[in-house]
């Protein structure tokens, strides 16, 4: 099976991650796999290890997801939530996306594009996380206390909020 | 990790690292290439130096960049491992669709042939 990744810089301080996957099965099949709980639960698992005790879709446009991961062996817990924002059945759906414990900033918008072709479905999945809605909140805090904020003092802040990512490089998303 | 994507969510600088690909270059032939002035060039070298994705020589009177590999090596690790843990996801999804459509064929059987009670 082919499994291809893109990695690309978009938008100025946007950062979009997208993939690509063919499934051997009708779209509606994998738009109910992808948005039923009952069904959702048994795949998004991430590593080894990990369950999905909470897993919760109300799919309609401004409808919250809420997905708790759970790995009983390391006694840890991860939870993840966002708000729909475009369903079109079978065929598209745009979510926000943020992690309870998130190492980048601002929600980050995932999209998921299902085409069929002769009973296969392939499955595009960007996700778009959103660096710009921190420069945006600092740049706004800057100019309502007069202070111009230099560019060098905004990487320095951006810097500041950035966590291990070996550590969260387990999220299963 | 996320120094170095920071850094190079920034189209300038995303084209800089691009340009030094290539090979190491003099500041004044970025500052042609990009076609902006040379403080802001050389703003965006501190950010790449400061994130670690080049360094510097000083070779005569011209300060010359380089690419340094590591940072980018990193996010490749990353990459790979965010890659390999949705395919792990994808497999899952493999199996439960056939599933899916196990039920689906069965069901199917059941409404052409209504079975007696």
């Amino acid at each position: 099976m082919m499994n291809s990744e893109i990695f690309k810089v978009a938008t100025p301080s946007d950062l979009e991650i997208a993939m690509t996957r063919v499934f051997n099965a009708p779209r509606r099949l994998v738009f109910d796999a992808l948005t039923k709980p009952e069904l959702v639960k048994q795949w998004l698992l991430g590593p080894p290890g990990w369950s999905m005790p909470v897993c919760e879709i109300d799919l309609r446009v401004g409808g919250a997801y809420r997905y708790v991961w759970r790995n009983a062996a390391k006694g840890k817990e991860m939870g993840s939530g966002g708000v729909f924002r475009e369903i079109v059945l079978h065929e598209r759906i745009v979510c926000t996306e943020l992690f309870d414990d998130a190492w980048y900033a601002g929600e980050a918008l995932a999209t998921n594009v299902l085409t069929e072709q002769g009973g296969k479905t392939t499955l595009i999945l960007t996700v778009l996380y959103q660096l710009r809605e921190t420069r945006d909140a600092v740049l706004k805090s800057g100019m309502e206390s007069g202070v111009a904020v230099s560019y060098d003092r905004l990487e320095e802040l951006l810097a500041s909020q950035g966590t291990s990512v070996k550590e969260k490089g387990a999220s299963p998303s | 990790m996320m120094e170095t994507l920071r850094a190079l969510a920034e189209p300038s600088r995303f084209q800089i690292v691009e340009l030094l690909r290539d090979g190491p270059r003099p500041v004044g032939d970025l500052v042609h290439r990009l076609r902006l002035h040379q403080p802001q060039v050389s703003k965006h070298l501190r950010v790449l130096s400061d994130a670690g994705l080049v360094e510097a020589r000083v070779d005569a009177q011209r300060r010359i960049y380089a690419l340094r590999p590591e940072p980018l090596q990193e996010l490749e690790v990353w990459l790979e491992r965010y890659r390999r843990i949705w395919e792990g996801n994808f497999q899952r999804l493999d199996a439960l669709l056939e599933e899916l459509k196990d039920e689906e064929r069965k069901s199917k059987g059941k409404k052409r042939v209504p079975t007696k009670r």
